[in-house]
């Protein structure tokens, strides 16, 4: 059609349903272009005998790659509570008004954050050389109960230290985040209710920050799950250990690195569903992030032009 | 007019408030007897929703006191001294006043119901069952029966502003007050709202209320309190208030207000 508008606008039989779509001739091209290099790629992992496919799949499953799969979910699950958690004591503390706690908080999070990872697990495990002993009791007064630092912190208590107080550093800025997102409104309707802080956060408060909270924390469980493999610096064995193990013993690194990315691609995509199904949940009430006018339609200071709202509906 | 010969429910006295360097307050006095709807005017800026933030203590004052129902509000008489309260016991003094607010502030994530119940419940321990039965009868009262399990974006300002006031009065507030609650409403949505809090004011309860609707003031309050600057300028019955103002500031404003 190659009316002009005018000509258009006059005529009254014009209806643009099933109208034909916009066409994207270079959007096809690209298209084309990824389907061919996924045809190449695909071609080569299986032409490149390099990859030695039947040795992959013989240690996909083998019981010692299960133990260091378990060991890496269980890492995983135990930072991430301590780090959630500890996170959102941490950013209620420095939103909470109070100077010390507020510096206390500020503080952790800025030195757990300044220090890799690495040297942070490092440190737990050595930290038998600093405090050879640590105790319970009075300060400065009589111990109740002591404890030899090296058969408290074994690799395992250091790995859960390591990775679970770093983490809560970071959870603590997303959660600080989030609440900070959630209107002021809330608050004061909480409070004039009668509520206090403490069911106001937990009633009110977190469940609208969790919109915010989620998605980031996702990213962090993902994060986490590929760095408990830092742990095999210090002897846990988790499933990059557990495959360095083996192939230590029999030279097939190529492919037992394979095992160990394809159990990580695995996990990645179940935290991918499952991440979903907790941002659907979290998201009730709002009418669907699909639709960010009407959500910012509620936010707004004036809800002028409410078209879909129900309006005088039930007038006394 | 009306004679107080019981002791008023809100007594506030000499109250002030500032904000850094700026004093909102300046010295304010304010009574309203039990069952009275008494109206807060004033142009923007005045400190209206300041002082009515204050009775509940949304705002702590500086100075002078504010007695709700015998009580001073934030604070405990301890023999001569006065001692702040603890959180909590503020907190328990909030729960015998029902606020409503400018953006109605219900909670998104929670049903109209949920809304409703959720403080009767957590708050006050009330059976669920119970609680959830006084919020059913409480949306009839306000007209959204039908509206029970709406979440409030899917209602309209005036349906969440009602919904906004059935909440408070699910505490079973001996006073509520609003703060220019139909403000933020279209105009062909204000009326919904103004016939509930109409219907409440008939209903014998204790109401203080911001608002720039002249009509309804009139009608409806036994008081009007003028505020200009942090200060009373004027008040009276609403009728004389609104209708033959004394103060020059008070008819410049209801002039511009018509
Ligand atoms: N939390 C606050 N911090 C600082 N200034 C405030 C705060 N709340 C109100 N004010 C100031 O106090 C004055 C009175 O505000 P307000 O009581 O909201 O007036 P009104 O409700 O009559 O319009 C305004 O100048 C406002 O800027
Ligand atoms: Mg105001």
């Amino acid at each position: 059609m190659t009316t002009t508008s005018t000509e258009q606008r006059g005529r009254p039989e014009l209806d643009v349903a099933g109208a034909a779509p916009v066409r994207h001739p270079l959007r096809l091209l690209a298209t084309v272009g990824v389907v061919v290099l996924a045809a190449m790629l695909g071609h080569m992992l299986v032409t490149n005998r390099n990859f030695q496919w039947d040795v992959v799949a013989s240690w996909f499953t083998a019981e010692t790659i299960m133990r260091g799969l378990g060991m890496t979910l269980m890492l995983t699950a135990i930072a991430m509570v301590i780090g959630v958690g500890l996170g959102i004591l941490i950013a209620v503390a420095r939103m909470s008004g109070n100077p010390l706690l507020s510096a206390v908080a500020s503080g952790y999070i800025w030195l757990f954050r300044a220090i890799p990872e690495l040297v942070q697990l490092l440190f737990w495990f050595n930290l038998a050389a600093l405090l050879p002993r640590l105790s319970v009791g009075i300060p400065f007064g009589p111990e109740f109960a002591s404890w030899n630092t090296n058969s408290l912190i074994t690799p395992l208590m250091a790995a859960i230290l390591g990775l679970g107080l770093l983490e809560a550093a970071y959870m603590a800025e997303i959660v600080r985040g989030g609440l900070l997102s959630v209107d002021h409104g809330q608050v004061e309707a909480a409070k004039a209710l009668g509520m206090g802080s403490a069911r106001s956060l937990r009633r009110i408060v977190l469940p609208q920050a969790m919109r915010f909270i989620v998605p980031p924390t996702g990213s962090q469980v993902i994060r986490m799950v590929k760095g408990t493999s830092l742990v095999s610096v210090i002897a846990l064995a988790d499933l990059l250990y557990s495959v360095q193990v083996v192939y230590n013993r029999t030279f097939e690194t190529i492919p037992l690195l394979i095992v160990a990315c394809g159990w990580y691609l695995i996990l990645n995509s179940i935290l991918f569903v499952v991440q979903g199904a907790i941002e659907r949940y979290y998201s009730r009430g709002s009418v669907g992030g699909s639709r960010p006018s009407l959500r910012e339609l509620f936010r707004s200071r004036r809800p002028r032009n409410t078209p879909g709202s129900a309006i005088g509906e039930g007038q006394p | 007019m009306t004679s107080t010969t019981v002791a008023p429910l809100v007594t506030a006295r000499n109250v002030r408030k500032r904000f850094g360097d700026n004093e909102v307050l300046k010295g304010v006095d304010l009574t309203v007897a039990e069952g009275e709807v008494v109206v807060i005017m004033g142009p923007s800026g005045s400190g209206k929703s300041t002082l009515l933030r204050c009775l509940n203590y949304l705002e702590e004052i500086d100075s002078g006191s504010i007695l709700v129902g015998g009580d001073l509000i934030g604070h405990r008489v301890e023999g001569d001294r006065i001692r702040r309260l603890p959180e909590r016991a503020i907190a328990a003094q909030r729960r015998r006043i029902g606020m409503v607010f400018q953006q109605f502030n219900l909670f998104p994530h929670m049903t109209a119901l949920g809304n409703i119940v959720e403080a009767p419940i957590g708050v006050n321990r009330e059976p669920r069952r119970d609680a959830e039965r006084y919020a059913r009868e409480l949306l009839d009262k306000v007209g959204l029966g039908d509206k029970v399990d709406a979440y409030p974006r899917r209602l309209s300002g005036g349906q969440q502003q009602r919904v906004a006031i059935a909440r408070a009065l699910a505490m079973r507030p001996e006073l509520m007050l609003f703060d220019e609650p139909t403000s933020a409403l279209d105009p062909e949505l204000v009326g919904e709202v103004l016939n509930v809090m109409r219907d409440l004011a008939a209903s014998g309860m204790t109401m203080v209320v911001v608002t720039h609707e002249t009509a309804f003031a009139r009608e409806v309050a036994d008081r009007a309190v003028f505020l200009d600057g942090g200060v009373v300028v004027e008040e009276g019955t609403a009728h004389e208030v609104l209708t033959r103002p004394t103060q020059e500031r008070t008819r410049a404003f209801l002039s511009r207000m018509t």
